[in-house]
């Protein structure tokens, strides 16, 4: 009973800290001086670098789904509506959520391990030392970067994975170049992209703030660099689902599913 | 015990004090590392504190940058009470004062070129127009290390990583160096290179220095002053071989 009370206690306080600590961010995000030099460069390493692993993951997704939904659509001879099927899927839901997943894990975890092991070798003290705000250095561009990336990878992860879905419908198939792309931009409407799109920026922001929250305040050493990269990776996984809920229940109660 | 050292009467020393602690406490939670601490360092002058590993040595000297609040007390730098200083305010007496870190606090993504680069571009308008280039190589040069300026730190030896830290310390050109543990770490013929430069920077800037130290050879050979830091108080005070001649039992047991 105890533990549960005190598991619950400490879950409301790093709660607390974790929506005090994103509320600095857009205080400081709004201040003089502008990092804009290492936003530029946070951006490149965390959107470019991931678009191979997040291209190829959304290529593979798109393939698989297609290969595998397949089946089931010629025993109902549904057979011609695996373009319209499969497009729905892979923009609403899939491509945007596996995206944000292998972001949470490579993203979050270099975030907090960098920040995690800056902060056990004094590293963000000497920033401060030399008349650098480290939360404005490290925090700002990084959530920003994060939050500002991630839809761009996610649209992208859309397309690679429509191709894919091309190229798995004609494994087993024929399905023509011109009536594919006809038949998923027939279907797709404001309603699918939008929402799908705009949930990546809450993605991005909620990967960026837990690695930054999870390394600027690592403790214990190089064990806690090990702690908080961890803690960073399943934090922002689970909420990568729980903001994916979220969103549904919103576009459900507009009407825009 | 000792006398504590009177410090109202050094209040009329002629001498310039670029740093004046009074009364100095912090504690975290129950555990009170500094308990009414009072030091004075003059203009030019090398001061070691010395203490046990946990006795607050870092804490003070983070105490005297601003990276950790006091409870209570004074701290003046260079005539400025840091305890009451605005954030840009702290930022312009930090371009006076250099820190080298315990751990050397390298920017393990940068090369030595930016890390230097780094102090003396977020205090560009302090300093004015300068000659970064020349800044830089001047920095390395006068610790040795110039052939590593395109280096990563991951690529640098322990002792190169402190000479480098070194020379970002000295890049600004400060009043005030504070020295973390310079030694730590190091082998005993890298450590006595450490102190040789911090003798060098001594000699050639004139800067004041406050360094912090559990390291005997390091005290001996740099010291003009020693206060001991015991229980949180600045317990006695005074040159090497005065203090080593105490009949004190807690001066004696650092020079056992």
């Amino acid at each position: 009973m105890n533990s549960t009370v005190y598991s619950w206690k400490s879950f409301l306080h790093e709660t607390g800290d974790i929506t005090r600590f994103a509320g600095r961010f857009f205080k400081e995000l709004l201040q003089p001086r502008y990092e804009f030099a290492e936003f530029l460069r946070q951006s490149f390493y965390i959107g470019y670098r991931s678009l191979p692993l997040v291209g190829i993951t959304a290529f593979i997704m798109g393939l698989v789904i297609t290969i595998q939904s397949r089946p089931t659509l010629v025993e109902f001879g549904a057979e011609a509506w695996l373009p319209k099927m499969v497009s729905v899927s892979l923009v609403r839901e899939i491509a945007p959520v596996i995206s944000a997943l292998i972001c949470a894990g490579k993203i979050g975890s270099s975030i907090g391990a960098e920040l995690g092991s800056m902060k056990v070798t004094e590293q963000i003290d000497a920033m401060e030392v030399s008349g650098t705000n480290p939360f404005k250095f490290l925090v700002v561009t990084r959530v920003l970067a994060t939050t500002l990336t991630i839809p761009i990878l996610a649209v992208l992860a859309d397309a690679i994975s429509l191709y894919g879905a091309y190229l798995g419908a004609n494994i087993r198939g024929v399905v023509s170049w011109d009536l594919y792309w006809n038949q998923v931009f027939d279907t797709l409407v404001y309603a699918d992209v939008v929402p799908s799109i705009l949930k990546t920026f809450f993605f991005g922001f909620a990967i960026g703030i837990i690695g930054c929250y999870k390394g600027f305040y690592s403790i214990k050493g190089t064990e806690g660099v090990g702690r908080s990269a961890n803690s960073a990776v399943v934090i922002s996984s689970l909420l990568v689902f729980v903001i994916d809920l979220i969103v549904v229940q919103v576009t459900d109660i507009l009407q825009l599913t | 015990m000792l006398a504590q050292p009177a410090y109202e009467t050094k209040a009329a020393d002629s001498r310039e004090a670029v740093i004046r602690i009074r009364g100095l406490n912090k504690a975290f939670g129950g555990n009170h590392v500094l308990r009414d601490f009072n030091l004075d360092l003059y203009r030019g002058e090398n001061v070691v504190v010395l203490g046990k590993s946990g006795s607050g040595k870092s804490v003070l000297i983070k105490c005297i940058i601003g990276l950790i609040e006091p409870d209570s007390g004074s701290i003046r730098v260079l005539g400025q009470e840091i305890t009451d200083l605005s954030h840009a305010e702290l930022d312009r007496i930090r371009a006076k004062v250099g820190f080298l870190f315990q751990s050397n606090a390298l920017y393990d993504s940068m090369t030595v070129r930016e890390n230097l680069q780094f102090p003396l571009r977020r205090h560009w308008i302090e300093k004015g127009n300068m000659d970064e280039d020349a800044l830089i190589r001047e920095a390395l040069n006068s610790v040795g290390l110039s052939h590593t300026i395109d280096m990563m730190p991951s690529e640098l030896s322990g002792g190169m990583r402190k000479r480098i830290a070194l020379a970002r310390t000295l890049i600004l050109k400060p009043d005030i160096i504070l020295y973390d543990e310079p030694t730590t770490g190091l082998d005993p013929i890298t450590g006595k290179e450490i102190i040789g430069l911090i003798n060098d920077i001594h000699a050639k800037y004139n800067t004041s220095s406050l360094i912090i130290s559990h390291d005997m050879n390091c005290v001996r050979m740099t010291s003009a002053r020693i206060a001991m830091l015991i229980d949180g108080r600045c317990y006695a005070e005074g040159p090497y071989d005065e203090l080593r001649a105490s009949a004190d039992k807690n001066v004696k047991q650092f020079f056992a």
